[in-house]
């Protein structure tokens, strides 16, 4: 085996040029496998996060909606006649959370959540000159929502955490704030939907990225709407709840939805097309650098076969003097993988700066503003998967080559000189 | 009485392509320990296709061959190899040697293969064949470096590396000049007189010829003379 190994190794120096084209090419296909990957990935993460980071994986709500029950057929039970009469509209609907205490406790207990925070929307106008603009305000917790729900991250000026700690203070998203031509430290008036004025000071701008969004949203601590809304300070409408995996989102909404009483909607549900593109994006990638692979494994082939058709003579030479077919195989596959490994460490070692050169380019988007450069997500299994699968592609490349180097008759080519 | 090395029992051979000849027609002989036997005879007269068949490279054909008293056509693939690398020695009328590796290393690597003795102990066999055959100040060379003389010399050096029952040689002197041949046929002769060594040597060189103990000519696929 040893001296098998030497023999390859000598044939791989004696055509160093050669060895060194086909190297790269491995190194050429790992390098954008590894790199292709971790930048679709970081790319995805990111699109993700556009989502992911600030929406509750479930969250726990009541909606106005129509009594489920009409009287009618309370009165008709007989289910095969159709009900034209639904009389009973949506009214007296409670849109807080009831005993939300107890909810709160469950959820304390719950080994599948990771954290939770409470919210209480109201629809607010605020007033700039002689014109309301509608928008809405809520009343979050402000650590929470920043260790659970990336808060901070778009919080373009300012500090989130000021609007607990300064009584009477507002957060504006960044295009309401330019229309109410509100800066941080200034005062601006809101109206709520009973008529009553409140005096609040921004503490702080936000930025999620979806505009619509932005130009009418508003946060405050939640003490704060409590008491602009007049409502008691156990007075919520919204849990969001985040779970330690996300893909349990589901059974944990229809779980809740049914101990509470409350409607619940988990993140997939909310968000199925964004569910979607991930995956096709992920597959996407791993389309691509498998393709990638596979051409360098071509490249391996073309090359063997090449160079068995140069070392006739040695392989002749070889069996001649006594090494047999399966030796002779040996030394070929030896020289593929030893190619394939080469290069895939090269190509390692490449893709390793060229992740680091692309997390070094600016990127700037509106959506996004706490991304500054591309995102690049290097993970260690990508090595994992591109050495696996060198090793088995340059083993087949170089099988078929070195078969027939086994099989090749001494005396034909010897005779054939 | 002197043992075979070789023998020969009603060996024949046909080429299908394209139609179906016979080239060998039942080839009967033996070569004793010791002998130092040529085969000569016309261009395509058949010997060259023996000579192949002797040295169990071509296994395609009818008859029985036995080399150091064992038979060989039932022998697989991997267990002629394993019989070429002990007992036969070889050397081609172009030399054939690894053009990568250095002069030592083509020399050591039939016993490499072997691995009946350590590198150390090859690798100063591989000195000691040299030695005899007065090339042994090229032994860190690349084989490639070499003249058409050296390297038949360096070849003739490998096949002696495993002290085989018998070396066969494919027209050695023919691509060689007078002088060359000269000292390949010195060389041969010496093997043959201070070593015992057996010899089979494929030629059309009758001067060559001449200076072997025994000629087995060859005519149409049957031996004429031995």
């Amino acid at each position: 085996m040893k001296l098998l190994l030497q023999i390859a190794l000598t044939l791989l120096r004696a055509r160093l040029k050669q060895t060194i084209v086909a190297a790269v090419g491995v190194t050429f296909g790992i390098t954008m496998f590894v790199t292709l990957l971790s930048f679709m990935s970081g790319l995805n993460k990111m699109l993700d996060g556009l989502i992911g980071n600030r929406t509750a994986h479930v969250r726990l709500y009541n909606e106005i909606k129509v009594s489920a029950k009409q009287p009618i057929k309370l009165a008709y039970p007989d289910t095969s006649a159709h009900h034209f009469i639904s009389s009973v509209k949506a009214s007296n609907a409670r849109l807080e959370i009831y005993n939300a205490n107890k909810i709160l406790q469950t959820l304390d207990k719950d080994e599948r959540v990771l954290g939770y925070s409470r919210r209480l929307s109201s629809q607010v106008f605020f007033n700039t000159g002689a014109s309301d603009i509608t928008g809405f305000l809520s009343g979050i917790d402000p650590e929470k929502e920043v260790s659970y729900f990336h808060f901070e991250d778009y919080i373009t000026l300012g500090n989130a955490i000021d609007v607990k700690q300064i009584p009477n203070s507002i957060i504006l998203g960044k295009p309401l704030a330019e229309t109410l031509m509100a800066e941080i430290g200034d005062v601006v008036q809101v109206t709520t939907p009973n008529g009553e004025r409140f005096q609040l000071k921004v503490v702080a701008l936000y930025q999620s990225g979806i505009a619509d969004y932005d130009k009418t949203q508003s946060f405050a601590s939640l003490s704060t709407v409590q008491k602009v809304t007049g409502k008691g300070n156990a007075y919520i409408t919204d849990i969001q709840v985040k779970l330690k995996d996300i893909l349990m989102a589901p059974k944990v909404a229809k779980e809740y939805g049914g101990i509470f009483d409350l409607d619940a909607i988990d993140i997939q549900a909310a968000n199925s097309q964004f569910e979607t593109g991930t995956q096709v994006r992920t597959i996407i990638s791993y389309a691509v650098g498998i393709t990638l692979l596979i051409v360098a494994g071509f490249g391996i082939y073309n090359i063997l076969n090449m160079m068995i058709y140069e070392k006739m003579d040695t392989i002749a030479i070889l069996k001649a003097t006594g090494f047999a077919g399966r030796d002779v195989k040996r030394v070929f596959l030896m020289i593929s993988v030893i190619i394939g490994l080469v290069g895939c460490a090269a190509g390692l070692v490449f893709s390793v700066l060229l992740t680091t050169a692309i997390s070094k380019i600016p990127f700037n988007s509106a959506a996004v503003p706490t991304v500054k450069t591309f995102p690049v997500d290097m993970n260690p299994i990508y090595f994992v998967i591109a050495l696996v699968f060198t090793f088995a592609t340059t083993w087949f490349a170089g099988w078929f080559p070195a078969r027939k180097a086994s099989k090749i008759d001494p005396v034909i080519i010897i005779r054939g000189k | 009485m002197a043992e075979p090395i070789l023998v020969a029992k009603d060996i024949r051979k046909s080429f299908t392509d394209p139609v179906e000849v016979e080239i060998l027609h039942g080839i009967n002989f033996s070569v004793q320990k010791g002998e130092f036997a040529s085969i000569i005879g016309k261009s395509g007269c058949g010997k060259s296709t023996l000579l192949y068949i002797l040295s169990t490279m071509d296994t395609d054909y009818k008859g029985e061959l036995w080399i150091d008293g064992e038979e060989m056509s039932k022998k697989s693939e991997k267990e002629l190899a394993r019989v070429r690398n002990k007992k036969i020695g070889f050397v081609f009328q172009f030399h054939y040697l690894l053009n990568e590796f250095s002069v030592l290393k083509n020399v050591m690597l039939p016993a490499l293969k072997l691995n009946e003795l350590s590198e150390e102990e090859i690798k100063e066999n591989a000195l000691k064949k040299l030695e005899v055959l007065g090339i042994r100040n090229l032994a860190d060379k690349p084989a490639n470096q070499l003249s058409g003389g050296q390297k038949q010399r360096v070849a003739i050096a490998r096949s002696l590396i495993n002290n085989p029952a018998i070396i066969m040689a494919d027209e050695p002197t023919g691509n060689l000049d007078t002088a060359n041949s000269r000292i390949v046929y010195e060389t041969f002769k010496e093997l043959s007189e201070l070593f015992q060594q057996t010899l089979l040597v494929v030629t059309h060189d009758p001067s060559f010829a001449e200076g072997t103990t025994r000629i087995i000519e060859m005519e149409d696929g049957n031996i004429i003379r031995h």
